[in-house]
Formats: structure tokens, sequence, C-alpha cells
């Protein structure tokens, strides 16, 4: 069988939800007869036509409020943003309004929001960032963020059929770098269950989107020199699979926390707090982060390359960890 | 200057840790030769220890609540000439355990400074799993693998395993087999066990684990003994001394040990180890605890003799002034649940020890005798006996005789 990309996963996912289902629709930026800026909706105007499938200005923030509108109307509306980094300026209609409205007037916004993130592709500070956690820190939304062909299928339908605002984070890096073979039947990957990527005795890296990469080739390194790693691929952020982070600390002991976004602030804080919380006494050392430091994403590609995490950084911090 | 140095003494030969509970002077009083200077408690006994000397007491080197090894220093007693220092660096020096010491405290004072030496790098998981198991984290100094000498969860694994294969290092078994995690969802209050709520909890697995538990129970007219008593009491008043029914029940189990005297025995490997001596062990309840001081030589003894020597350790237990010696060597041990009303009790047996007797408490009940309704004073004994060693029939034989003598009692 032929493999399948993480961008033709996405467009699988959409394409398959609009076929079951009539309510759901596509917009944003040239999704429409440009087949979007990645080729995401690339052949869905042909097959679905113009109705379901609608070019919109550029205009984050009336892209959103135009979903919203249809969600309360019944609709399903896949929003694109053309990159993450633009979200910021529907920002309002996302926190204050699509978050809220179940808790003001028990009205579910069913609005799915794709947001391509993420650096290693030289686009400079406007088109590498990660601002997942403006939304993780949003009460009424949820977070995913996929790392695998399959979690991008499986996350996209499960979060058009949630009855809830979902910020869908999928990674530019992995659009067309990673493929698998995926099952033909229709299938569903729960929102707040993580994944063990790989099982080890030694140090728990706890990751997610294009980091578990990073933290799989460094595992395949220090298992040359006995290093034992395992690691957890949290697939959603908000919210996020609490018993699988400690269970996997429990396990080892030792944990590394690595994200793409920046340190500050960042969902490793949020980590570091729960297991020193709720795992202090099977700590058996200091919680690691590995972040990107607080600057905005350079332009330069080594300067880029020195911003986002590395394999060697994971293996300088892991054997630091291990002789601890 | 004339310095003594005040040790934690050793309690009995099995005994090599206590913890000093409570300090009865402060650095700087005088003391007197004998007079008590701090107490302890000890897997066995609780104990005011006195003063090796007269002087002034001049630095505490082991603070309450800590455990130490027997033979460790706990307190400086000087002449007086020298201050007293709670917290001079000389002193601290002086008191620095070297790597290889295996005391379980670090010999320091409050007001020290923890030097990094002194400071036993570890993790909050080592931590954890040397309490679990009963581990002082001070057998492992200098032997840490980690960075700087750290205690790693590879280094306490390791010695968690290696102590228990050979069965021996200052790590003891874990008294309760690890429990899941506790948890409650209401509010809770986190108490330290005293060392001797540990002790007892130690021991009464280790019984559980090492003997075939069976109780067997029977019911004594207690008539003859009651008024043997009513008898007795204003004449052994006159000797001081205050009779109750207990020292009737230990003179009955005495004489139907020597008739059994497997019953007084103990398992050790593949032999039965037959005692000369009974010595009979009475449980007293104390404040949180338990203590089983014990009867010597009962079986030399007459009532009188028994009644003195009874009243004698029940008063020493509650005041807490046994010594190590009043708890060791017992060869049976009598219980009394009754005490509180219970109708009897299935005790847990003494190790070594293979049988343990429990008292109801004595009730008027009515009885059928020869085909009329009587009112009797009841008391139902249980024995718990280990079944690896004594069988039923047997068990049964021996309290028959016990109930065939209080039932007949003369004089």
């Amino acid at each position: 069988m032929a493999l399948t990309t993480y961008v033709d996963a996405i467009r699988q996912g959409i394409s398959e939800e609009m076929e079951r289902d009539d309510n759901v629709f596509v917009l944003g930026e040239d999704v429409g007869i440009y087949g979007g800026a990645f080729k995401v909706t690339h052949g869905l105007l042909e097959k679905f036509g113009e109705t379901r499938v609608i070019d919109t200005p550029i205009s984050e923030s009336a892209i959103i409020g135009a979903a919203i509108g249809a969600a309360m109307m019944g609709l399903r509306p896949i929003a694109e943003m053309q990159f993450a980094d633009f979200i910021s300026c529907a920002f309002d209609q996302i926190t204050n309004f699509a978050a809220k409205c179940r808790y003001r007037w028990g009205a579910g916004i069913p609005i799915v929001v794709r947001a391509p993130s993420g650096g290693g592709i030289h686009g400079g500070p406007f088109h590498s960032q990660n601002p997942e956690m403006h939304f993780v820190h949003t009460p009424g939304l949820k977070v995913v963020c996929p790392s695998t062909a399959y979690d991008a299928k499986g996350l996209l339908k499960a979060a058009i059929r949630d009855a809830d605002p979902v910020i869908y984070f999928e990674h530019k890096y992995l659009y067309r770098r990673i493929k698998e073979e995926l099952p033909t039947g229709d299938f569903v990957v729960p929102i707040g269950k993580a994944a063990l990527r790989r099982k080890g005795s030694d140090i728990s890296v706890i990751t997610y989107g294009a980091m578990v990469y990073v933290a799989l080739d460094a595992a395949k390194e220090l298992e040359k020199e006995g290093i034992d790693i395992e690691v957890l691929d949290l697939r959603s952020l908000l919210p996020f699979d609490r018993e699988a982070v400690l269970e996997t600390v429990k396990r080892t002991n030792k944990v590394i926390l690595l994200h793409e976004d920046t340190r500050i602030g960042g969902f490793a804080g949020e980590l570091a707090a729960v297991i020193s919380e709720e795992a202090f006494d099977y700590l058996d050392g200091p919680i690691r982060r590995i972040t990107a430091p607080d600057t905005p994403v350079p332009f330069s590609p080594p300067m880029e390359e020195y911003f986002l995490p590395q394999v060697s950084d994971v293996l300088r911090v892991a054997r630091e960890l291990h002789a601890y | 200057m004339a310095e003594t140095k005040v040790i934690m003494p050793q309690m009995g030969e099995s005994i090599f840790e206590g913890t000093l509970t409570k300090w009865l002077k402060k650095p700087g009083d005088k003391i007197e030769r004998d007079e008590a200077l701090f107490e302890i408690s000890t897997d066995k006994v609780d104990s005011e220890i006195p003063s090796p000397a007269s002087g002034v007491l001049q630095e505490i080197l082991v603070k309450e609540g800590q455990t130490v090894q027997i033979n460790t220093v706990v307190a400086i007693i000087g002449d007086g000439s020298g201050k007293a220092s709670a917290a001079s660096p000389a002193a601290k020096t002086e008191t620095k355990p070297t790597p290889a010491a295996t005391v379980a405290a670090p010999a320091r004072t409050d007001a020290a400074p923890v030097s990094d030496e002194e400071r036993m790098p570890t993790s909050p998981l080592v931590r954890r799993l040397a309490k679990e198991h009963n581990i002082d984290l001070a057998v492992l100094a200098g032997k840490g693998t980690g960075i700087n000498g750290r205690i790693t969860k590879d280094d306490i694994l390791s010695y968690i395993e290696n102590s228990g294969r050979s069965g021996s290092g200052t790590a003891k078994k874990s008294p309760l087999p690890t429990p899941a995690p506790m948890t409650f969802s209401g509010e809770t209050e986190r108490a330290p066990m005293t060392a001797m709520r540990k002790s007892i909890a130690e021991h009464m697995m280790a019984s559980r684990r090492t003997s075939a538990h069976v109780t067997t129970f029977f019911e004594i007219d207690c008539s003859r003994i009651m008024q043997a008593r009513e008898k007795l009491k204003a004449e052994f008043e006159t000797s001081g001394v205050h009779l109750t029914i207990t020292p009737f029940f230990v003179q009955a189990v005495v004489r139907a040990l020597r008739k059994f005297p497997i019953v007084n025995a103990s398992i050790d490997g593949d032999s039965i180890v037959y005692k000369r001596g009974i010595n009979i062990g009475i449980a007293v309840s104390l404040d949180g605890g338990l203590i089983v001081p014990v009867v010597k030589n009962a079986a030399e003894k007459n009532l009188q003799g028994l009644a003195h020597a009874i009243n004698d350790l029940g008063e020493r237990a509650r005041t807490k002034k046994l010594t190590p010696d009043d708890v060791k060597d017992g060869t049976f041990t009598i219980t009394n649940p009754g005490v509180y009303g219970a109708l009897t009790g299935t005790p847990i047996i003494n190790q070594p020890q293979v049988a343990i007797m429990g008292m109801g408490g004595i009730k008027k009940r009515a009885v059928v005798i020869d085909d009329a309704i009587a009112i009797r004073p009841i008391i139902v004994l249980s024995l718990s006996f280990d079944h690896r060693l004594i069988d039923g029939a047997l068990a049964d034989q021996f309290m028959a005789d016990i109930q065939k003598q209080l039932e007949t009692w003369q004089g």
C-alpha cells in the first residue's frame, strides 16, 4: 500500500469528513483555486464546489468570525490560518468569543482552526512561530499538535466532530518529510491522549510536534551509550494526558521536557509543575527543559538552527541527567 | 579539662540502635552522676538513661527524635570550665563523621550550618525508597555513583537487592508489605510512627509470616479462684501485695507448661528448643503501644511471689522504668483483652515463642450444671498456638489442664 505524507493525511481527513457530513466546509485564504499555501486543500474545490471550499479575504479575524457564525447556525467549519503566526489577528474572536460561548450561553462552537506552525523551514520571525500557549492558557479551547500522519488525520477528524473549538497545530516541517501507511477505514485519535513512541527505562523525554523526531533520533544515539530513553508524544496539550505523564516519570524517575516553543511560559513549565506536585517522590534528578530561547525565530539559517532544539541538545542534557 | 563522653547505651543484645526521644537537661545545666539525663526508645523498651558522671552538660550532639547506633556519642559532660557550646565551630569539626562512620545521624547541633560533606546528596526518589525499606542512608555515605557522589536510584536499588539477599546490614525488612499509596479524598493529618509503634508493626507482621497461627477457646468457671482471691486478698494486702485475678491464671499456665514442655519451646531451623526455665510475659498496654515485661522463673514463685512480680512489672512498664532485662527471654505470653470487656481475643504469637493465651472478661453467666441452671463467673480463654510445632489435640489438652486447675482450685 502507498505511504501517506502528513500533508496528504490532513487532506484525506478533511475530504472524508466533508463526504461524511454535509455541514463540514473549509474556508481560508487561497484554500480554493490555489489549493492552499501548502496545498493542504488541493483538489477539494473541484470535488466539493465553491460553497464548501471558500476563498476569503486576507483577514484572519473575518475568517474566524465567519466560522463562528456558521458554527452557531449548525455548520462545522474548518478555518485555515495560512500561517499560525497570523492567528493573533483572530485572537479576540477565538479567545473571547469561541472559547467562552459555552460558558456564557451553553452554546458550543464546533469550529476547527488549522494553524500551520513551527520552524526549520527558514521562514523567519513571522512564518515560523509556535503560538500554542496563548490558547493552552485559554479555558474553553482544545489544542492539539499531531506529530505523525496517522495522528494528523485521526486528530483532525476528532477535532471536526468535537462540539467545541479546537485549535489544530499542524507542523510545516513535517508536511512532506514524514510518511506512513495508514489504515483504510475511518479512524479517530481521541483528543487528550498521549502516545508512547519509544519505551525506555532511564530517562523520559516528554515532547510533541516535530520535536518527537528530535527525541527519537537522540534516543537512537543514546542507546549506543547504554542510555535507554522513553519518548512520550503528548499529541494534545489542552487537555493533556496527565496520567501518561505521571506514569512515565514514575517509571524512569528522570525527565526531560522538550519543545520547539520558547522557554518562559512554554508547556514544559506547566509539565514541570505538575510533575513536582504529583510525582516529587519519584524524581531521581532535576526536571530538565530543552526549548527554544526566548527570542523571535531568527531568519538566518545558522541562527535558526541554533535557535531550534537539536538532537545534540538532547544528547548533552540526557548524558548530564543520566550521570546525575 | 575533664570531659566525659555520653554514649547511646546497648539496651539488650539484639539492640543496635536507639531513638533519643527527650533530653532532660539543657547544655549548661549541672548534672549529678546517675541523675536522669535523657530518654531513649528502642525496639524493645523505653528508658531513662542516667548520667555517667557529675559535671556540666557541655554539649548535646544528638537531637531529640534522632535514631543513632549504640555507642554513638550523644553528649559531652565537662567539669564546668569549658563553656556550653551548642554551636562552637571547634566542637563541630570534632564531631564531624568520617565517611566510614555508620552513625545514623551525623553528630551535629541545631545551629551549625550544614556543610557539603555532611549533606548527603540524594533525591526525592532515593529518600522515599530509603524510607519504604527502612534504610538509613548513612550506610551509603561515600558510595554514591552519581555526580559529586550523589546517591542515585541504582545505588539504593542495588543496596536493597544485596542486603535482601545476604540478610545482613542495617537494612531491615520492611515491616509491612509495600502497600499501595494511601489514597483518601478527605482531609488528613500525618504523624510519624513512634519507635515503639514501628517495632510492634514489624514484630506482628513477622510473627504472622513465621507461625501457623491457630486459636482454640475454652470456657472456664472462675467461682473457685474468685473465692480464693477473696480469701487471700486481705492477707496479701498486709504484705503490701495487691492480689488481682491474673496470678491465678499465671500459676495455672506455669503448671500446665511443666506438663506440656513443648508449649514452652521454640523452633530453631529444624530443631525444637526446649527451655528449662518458664518465663511468663504479661502484655501491658501503654499510651500508643504495648510492652511485654517478663516474670522470670515463674515456676519458682508461689502465688504471692507471682502477684508481686506482676504488679511490679506492670507499674514499671507504665512509668517507663523497665530495664532491657525485664522484657527479655519470655517463653510464653499472656495477654488480657478482657480488660475492656472483650469476650476473648485471638492474639498473635510473641516470637520466638509458640503459644500465647488471651484472657477474656470475667462475666456472670447462666450455665447448666447437673441439669440445673446456675449463675457462674465465666471467662473465655483463648490460646493461639503455632501449628508447626503444636497440634490441636495437644493444645486442647494443655488448655483442659488449665481449666481443670482453675475450676478445682485448692487453697
